[in-house]
């Protein structure tokens, strides 16, 4: 069977290939010169899954492994260890790379499957470094089972330090934390904060969990000792009682997305803790950027009256988020003039980070940015790479990175 | 203007598309209906081969007489071809993007001459 793709470009569905795939991004790489600069993907991803037999070689729990392998067989079609969403993020089919890419052959080579194909698709978009994160287990957050989150996270940690990242330079990440059980979060960052690669670590923003308990305070101080930033990571669930008013998934997905990521921000500043650690770096990472002054105003103008109610703070609300970093994905860019005023208050320059999260439906490439006419050059190589190498103090070797002002 | 040749009429089947290049120039040619389109292979979004994704006819609401939603159908009338980037998708007839009828890809002329289809390029 063939794809209905160009005569020049015919491939068949077992031949999918990337490279082809993103050519156009290939050409806009060559035009735009981004062999001048470094671009830095803050938030892209692989489908940890298709390497999921690898991976669940690092449960320890021998019980736990049992189940996981025995649910991990063609035939056991009933039993999964990993929690699932509903969702329609391939649009039934109109986005066919979801649906071809666990048949794409990896490059022969040294590479781990997910490094190759990774590698493939930063080659075309002209990506140098990436920082990396997993797929279904964005979900792992409400996962039923607590002690499952915990192995479940560990192993792939294990699993993505020792297999991906102590081998390829070009992708780091920060690491999965399993923040429902706060204890073993900490044991997270002393266990990992200094592998090879690990950047900062990410807390998956779909849970229910208040950022501001007491109990993650050491978690906190540990990572603003250590000098890694931590990041939340947006994503969507239907089976929330608010969301499940949405009847479409584009619903879910638009206001899913941000929803998290808001709850833990108004948490995050009206409890103080940029007080608390002032040296923390945080970072958002996919709920683009237009709410982000509905944010600031709305709890600035509430805040000028409700002081009583978030004592802890030093100055207003938007202050303390004009400190934190942005991803730049998904970014709306369908009325430029509010984009620009939404860069204006962020402070772009230095706090927006590019962020492709290819390779999901809605991904970005590095031309959103730098085709913005409101945008200098010194912005945009800033936004592209230049404030990620900054907040991750990225020292690679690269003679591109070398170049970052 | 330049001719670009795309094909033996005979051997292009109805819904099939070819595409056809010059120079970095791509364009996609359909076959639809009976007639013949051609737009440039060039998403409006991000810049995505548009004219390669997946054709699919129209999804439309079915309301009752009350107003009342019943369901969806696809069109029996409109098709469009998806952007396999993003999803942007695109009238084969118009080359407008359905969802905003504004915004339209770059149309060609396709002349047919004795059994040869041509797009014209300028």
């Amino acid at each position: 069977m063939e794809l209905q793709l160009s005569d020049f470009r015919r491939m068949a569905v077992e031949e999918f290939d990337t490279s082809k795939l993103l050519a156009h991004a290939a050409r806009q790489a060559r035009e735009r010169g981004y062999d001048k600069f470094p671009i830095v993907d803050v938030d892209s991803h692989h489908y940890e899954n298709e390497s999921l037999n690898e991976i669940l070689e690092y449960l320890d729990d021998p019980v736990l492994k049992q189940l996981a392998l025995a649910g991990s067989k063609p035939n056991a079609k009933n039993a999964r260890l990993m929690n699932t969403m509903v969702g329609y993020q391939d649009m039934g089919g109109r986005i066919p790379r979801y649906a071809l890419r666990s048949l794409e052959k990896a490059p022969p080579g040294k590479d781990q499957r997910d490094v190759a194909l990774t590698k493939r698709w930063m080659d075309a978009v002209g990506v140098d470094i990436a920082v990396l994160f997993p797929t279904p287990m964005l979900a792992l957050g409400v996962h039923p089972q607590v002690e499952i989150e915990i192995a479940l996270s560990r192993a792939y940690n294990r699993w993505l330090c020792e297999r991906v990242l102590a081998h390829e330079p070009r992708l780091v990440s920060m690491l999965y934390l399993p923040f429902n059980d706060p204890e073993a979060t900490y044991e997270f960052v002393k266990e990992f904060g200094d592998k090879k690669g690990v950047v900062g670590f990410l807390i998956t923003s779909t849970r229910y969990r208040p950022v501001h308990a007491n109990q993650y305070m050491k978690t906190y101080a540990l990572l603003e000792e250590m000098g890694l930033p931590i990041a939340f990571h947006g994503s969507y669930h239907w089976h929330d009682q608010a969301q499940g008013m949405l009847n479409r998934f584009i619903s879910v997905h638009a206001l899913g997305f941000v929803w998290y990521n808001m709850c833990h921000l108004a948490n995050w500043i009206i409890n103080g803790i940029p007080e608390r650690f002032p040296k923390l770096k945080v970072l958002w990472l996919e709920s683009g950027l237009a709410w982000i002054p509905f944010m600031m105003q709305r709890f600035d103008n509430e805040y000028m009256m409700r002081t009583s109610e978030a004592p802890a703070l030093k100055k207003l609300p938007s202050d303390y988020m004009r400190d934190m970093y942005f991803a730049s994905q998904p970014m709306e860019i369908t009325d430029l003039r509010l984009l620009e005023e939404t860069m204006r208050v962020i402070n772009a320059e230095t706090q927006l980070l590019y962020s492709s999260d290819y390779p999901h439906w809605d991904f970005d490439l590095p031309s959103t940015i730098y085709d913005l006419p409101f945008l200098n050059e010194t912005a945009k190589r800033n936004i592209l790479g230049g404030n990620a190498v900054r907040l991750f103090n990225l020292k690679l070797g690269s003679e591109k990175l070398a170049r970052v002002a | 203007m330049s001719e670009i040749f795309v094909a033996k009429i005979a051997d292009f089947a109805e819904g099939d598309r070819r595409i056809v290049t010059r120079g970095e120039l791509e364009i996609g040619v359909f076959h639809w209906q009976g007639k013949f389109y051609a737009y440039e292979n060039l998403c409006l979004h991000q810049g995505g081969p548009c004219c390669e994704g997946i054709i699919m006819h129209k999804v439309e609401d079915v309301l009752g007489t009350d107003k009342s939603w019943r369901g969806q159908k696809f069109s029996d009338e409109e098709a469009h071809f998806v952007c396999p980037w993003h999803g942007y998708e695109y009238d084969i007839k118009t080359g407008e993007c359905a969802a905003n009828r504004r915004l339209r890809l770059r149309p060609f002329d396709v002349v047919q001459r004795g059994d040869d289809l041509f797009v014209m390029a300028a």
